[in-house]
């Protein structure tokens, strides 16, 4: 529901960034998106569309990493990667895994000219 | 167009952040900042663009950086005053505000507490809160689907914090966009009531994952809605391992004094922690 924002907030510092290194036109943009952000990777596709329209960064190529929640499990010492969002270690069933990644919302890259 | 969900819904109203003490709203502009990049009128030349180098910025900075620092910012602040704050957050109609009214009653000789509430338009809960003598700041979002780091700030000024040990924050009635904003709490409450059956945490995994205390509510309705209490902490168990969780009715007053304990305790903590550390 809100990724029209946070694209919104994505854009801008992409448009900072481009603009400090006097860029004219940004072609890509990269993103890492957590699974566990709350936050739809199509959806922030759709927004980039409707409002990176009379910016440099139009037509640019939105490029979205989708990072697994990834946990550690301090019994088996091992970090491992969570299906389904559930923290349960494969190697002892336990669920008290310590969330390691999963929540990112990052402006990763832009590639300017 | 909206410009936080795209709903649809006309997007220009102002977030209003108001306490009773003042007649009038104070209007604050939410801070999106729009770019205002525009097109310069003039076409740049292809043939020289494509020779241009394409260079890559490496950037990796946080989306929320400016709310997730601000967040930050609140959090020492509550900690220097040694405030426990409480960020508390579920679907809409899940029991929040009357579990909150319950809260402030039982823990009136013990705690004073203090209440942002947050939701898109009327003051409603807010005069419900303040029946019960806590003071309380209303946040109208306007279209905006939760409540972020700015807005708190914006109603912290507005609060009257003196004394006060306790600030709970109730969230905008929503389990997806909330969970992305740290608002600086110390602790994440969320609420399933048994009206939103057992499988609500399987559904918004993010929200109940970020949990620190899970409240189930309206135990009162748990028959009539063969609540399925097994499969429920099962779920939970499984999401927010780490989570307390409390299973109450705020209306019949049952499981309420464990609720209210565990509060205590989180104060308690709160009153004798290093400000300093993270």
């Amino acid at each position: 529901m809100h990724e029209l924002s946070i694209m919104q907030g994505a854009l801008n510092q992409a448009l900072f960034e481009a603009r400090q290194s006097g860029a004219r036109r940004i072609h890509e943009i990269h993103l890492r998106i957590g699974v566990l952000s709350g936050v739809v990777p199509d959806a922030l596709q759709f927004a980039f569309e409707a409002i990176a329209a009379g910016t440099p960064a139009e037509g640019a190529a939105l490029t979205i990493e989708n990072v697994p929640a990834r946990f550690w499990c301090a019994a088996c010492e091992r970090e491992f990667e969570a299906a389904n969002f559930f923290a349960e270690c494969p190697g002892c069933h336990a669920c008290g895994g310590e969330l390691r990644a999963g929540r990112e919302l990052e402006l990763t890259s832009v590639v300017i000219d | 167009m909206c410009e936080h969900c795209g709903c649809g819904l006309p997007g220009a109203e102002p977030v209003t952040i108001s306490d009773h003490h003042h007649e009038h709203e104070h209007a604050h502009s939410h801070n999106h900042d729009h770019p205002h990049e525009h097109s310069h009128g003039h076409e740049h030349d292809e043939s020289a663009a494509a020779g241009e180098e394409r260079r890559t910025i490496e950037v990796r900075r946080a989306i929320l950086e400016k709310n997730n620092l601000l967040a930050e910012r609140h959090r020492g602040f509550f900690r220097a005053r040694g405030l426990l704050v409480l960020n508390i957050l579920s679907s809409p109609g899940s029991g929040k505000t009357t579990l909150i009214e319950e809260t402030i009653r039982r823990l009136e000789n013990r705690l004073k507490t203090g209440v942002i509430v947050g939701d898109l338009a009327t003051d409603n809960d807010a005069r419900r809160l303040r029946a019960c003598g806590a003071p309380v700041v209303q946040i109208n979002t306007g279209t905006v689907c939760h409540l972020d780091s700015q807005m708190v700030g914006g109603a912290l000024k507005q609060l009257d914090l003196t004394g006060l040990q306790l600030l709970i924050i109730e969230n905008v009635g929503n389990l997806v966009c909330p969970a992305s904003y740290d608002l600086g709490e110390d602790l994440r409450v969320v609420l399933l009531s048994v009206t939103d059956g057992e499988d609500k945490p399987l559904k918004y995994p993010p929200i109940f994952q970020s949990a620190n205390a899970v409240v189930i509510s309206k135990l009162d309705l748990a028959k009539a809605c063969d609540f399925n209490r097994e499969m429920a902490l099962a779920n939970l168990r499984h999401l927010a391992p780490a989570a307390g969780v409390f299973e109450l009715s705020a209306k019949t007053g049952q499981g309420m004094e464990a609720w209210c304990d565990y509060v205590l305790q989180q104060h308690q903590a709160a009153k004798t922690r290093d400000p300093l550390r993270v």
